[in-house]
């Protein structure tokens, strides 16, 4: 059976929402999956919300936009007003905590709150916040390798940034270990 | 990552693949002005020219754009230009002159929400522009709709294969969201379309020809008459370009008919109604012009009926009644202005259509 997942990724521009969506279309590419990337670049854009729509499978992608999703990765509170109901039933909602002031409320999907922009403070780099987000996800949806990721982010950043790609990693594995105290927590 | 001999594999965007297809293919020139959202074709071409051999011009204008493709195809060069909806409104009365003095060149269009100034947002409005001659008088263009990343470079090189076969303006007919998105794509090779310079192009007259001219006014009727029953003639020649894909037609009781991004929409819509036992299929044209109607009324012999959908009013669905003829329902599902349509909503549309009855009213 073909395996697809449709990811909305969500929130301010600046955010890193877009480059979040590369590098997991990127790190598709590496496993010789397809892959589709749609960003909003409409007057939406302009208001300060910026969103994509990322879909990764084994066969052909039919349409590149979708109104309902697997997984959604959202890190503001516009984004999950507006993306909470959108996600499938059983499916997957990771959003950065520190600006939400309504948290999700559904019962019916597996639900991340994620202290992204904090852990990234610590970093004292909080453009990583949404790398941390990344690796969350992929801690729960294993759809690509984490070495791919990583050769994802040689393609993504430009040259001048590829000393940053050590701090991305910590960043995806801090992202990691967050998921998993929390699923422990829950077990 | 990759072994050698495969190819490599990239994920652009719509419009930069374009480009790159385009500079792959050996244009000699570029002539455009900035609109969104294909400000990135002009963006790639300025940043690749200094590095590679051609020439990048932002002209004043969508009007001057035309003209200097309707001049440097005139001297046999391979050029191209590309726009969105107004800017190719603007570029109209140059396509005419340049179809009727058939000369080869690729004009792009992705379009945008319209009409008027309208939206940046992804559209299909501008079908009628391109297939039943924008501008003035009795012409046709070769168009072509991608639907993907890919096709995106590969319609480049189509489309310069045909132009210069029937030496006729191609067009490719696009929209803001595959210029926007990016896919996976494996390019063309560069230097895998050769081009000879025309032995029409005006380059200057030697002692051993006649003089060449390029030209679209023939002032007396009888010889403009010529001319116009060379180029119908000509443009009947370009049916045998006709080419479209197909989706789940081996036993599709119900067919959709759609281009562009609506195809790749609409399969997803076919996807999700067969998983409820209903036989729907797709016909995406590729060819806009020439269109696929030979096969759509093959199509309509056995099927209960046809479900257009397109992102405007309803424009390629007249074309699609033409060709069904009478032989079973066509409805039309359209949304406007820049607003795409969900693979759901159409699903939904086609249920109520022809599951349930239901009847505009």
């Amino acid at each position: 059976m073909i395996q697809t997942e449709e990811i909305i990724v969500a929130g301010f521009g600046g955010q890193g929402v877009l480059s979040l969506g590369q590098v997991l279309s990127y790190s598709a590419i590496m496993e010789d999956k397809e892959t589709s990337w749609m960003p909003s670049y409409g007057p939406e854009m302009r208001g300060g919300t910026a969103n994509c729509v990322v879909i990764i499978s084994d066969g052909r992608i039919s349409s590149p936009l979708v109104s309902v999703y697997d997984s959604a990765i959202i890190l503001n509170q516009p984004s999950l007003d507006k993306f909470e109901s959108c996600v499938k039933p059983g499916g997957y909602l990771f959003y950065e905590e520190s600006t939400i002031v309504n948290p999700p409320t559904r019962e019916d999907i597996h639900i991340f709150k994620i202290s992204a922009a904090e852990e990234a403070n610590k970093l004292n780099k909080k453009q990583v916040a949404n790398m941390i987000m990344l690796g969350s996800f992929l801690e729960v949806r294993q759809i690509v390798k984490l070495e791919s990721v990583l050769k994802a982010l040689q393609k993504v950043l430009p040259e001048r940034h590829h000393h940053l790609i050590p701090l991305n990693e910590q960043a995806i594995l801090i992202g990691k270990d967050l998921v998993q105290k929390q699923l422990q927590e829950t077990n | 990552m990759e072994n050698s001999n495969k190819k490599e594999v990239r994920l652009m965007k719509g419009n930069e693949a374009l480009a790159e297809a385009a500079i792959r293919a050996g244009i000699k020139a570029y002539f455009g002005y900035p609109i969104t959202p294909q400000s990135e074709i002009l963006e790639y071409f300025t940043e690749q020219a200094p590095k590679r051999n051609f020439t990048v011009l932002q002209a004043e204008s969508e009007v001057a754009s035309i003209n200097m493709i309707y001049g440097a195809a005139g001297a046999g060069a391979r050029v191209m230009t590309s726009s969105s909806s107004p800017g190719v409104s603007l570029m109209q009365e140059g396509i005419s002159y340049i179809a009727t003095a058939e000369l080869p060149c690729l004009i792009v269009n992705i379009t945008r929400g319209g009409p008027g100034l309208g939206t940046i947002q992804p559209s299909q409005g501008d079908y009628f522009q391109s297939v039943k001659g924008g501008g003035h008088g009795d012409y046709k263009l070769i168009v072509l709709a991608p639907s993907s990343v890919q096709e995106m470079a590969d319609f480049v090189f189509e489309g310069f294969k045909l132009a210069e076969k029937y030496r006729n303006p191609a067009l490719i007919l696009a929209d803001g969201a595959l210029g926007q998105m990016m896919e996976k794509l494996v390019l063309p090779e560069e230097g895998s379309l050769p081009h000879v310079t025309p032995d029409w192009a005006t380059i200057g007259k030697t002692k051993d020809r006649e003089r060449n001219v390029i030209t679209s006014l023939h002032i007396q009727p009888e010889k403009m008459e010529a001319v116009n029953h060379h180029l119908q003639e000509k443009y009947k020649a370009m049916e045998q370009e006709v080419r479209f894909e197909e989706y789940f037609m081996d036993d599709a009781e119900i067919v959709f008919v759609a281009f562009g991004l609506s195809a790749r929409i609409c399969q997803k819509a076919v996807d999700i109604v067969r998983e409820k036992g209903i036989k729907a299929g797709l016909i995406r044209p590729i060819t806009l012009f020439p269109f696929p109607k030979q096969r759509i009324a093959d199509a309509a012999q056995n099927a209960a009926g046809f479900m257009v959908v397109e992102m405007n009013a309803g424009q390629m669905v007249e074309d699609v009644q033409l060709a069904v003829n009478g032989k079973c329902p066509v409805y039309f599902k359209g949304r406007m202005g820049g607003m795409i349509p969900t693979p759901e909503e159409i699903a939904v549309e086609l249920e109520a259509k022809f599951i349930h009855h239901e009847e505009e009213v």
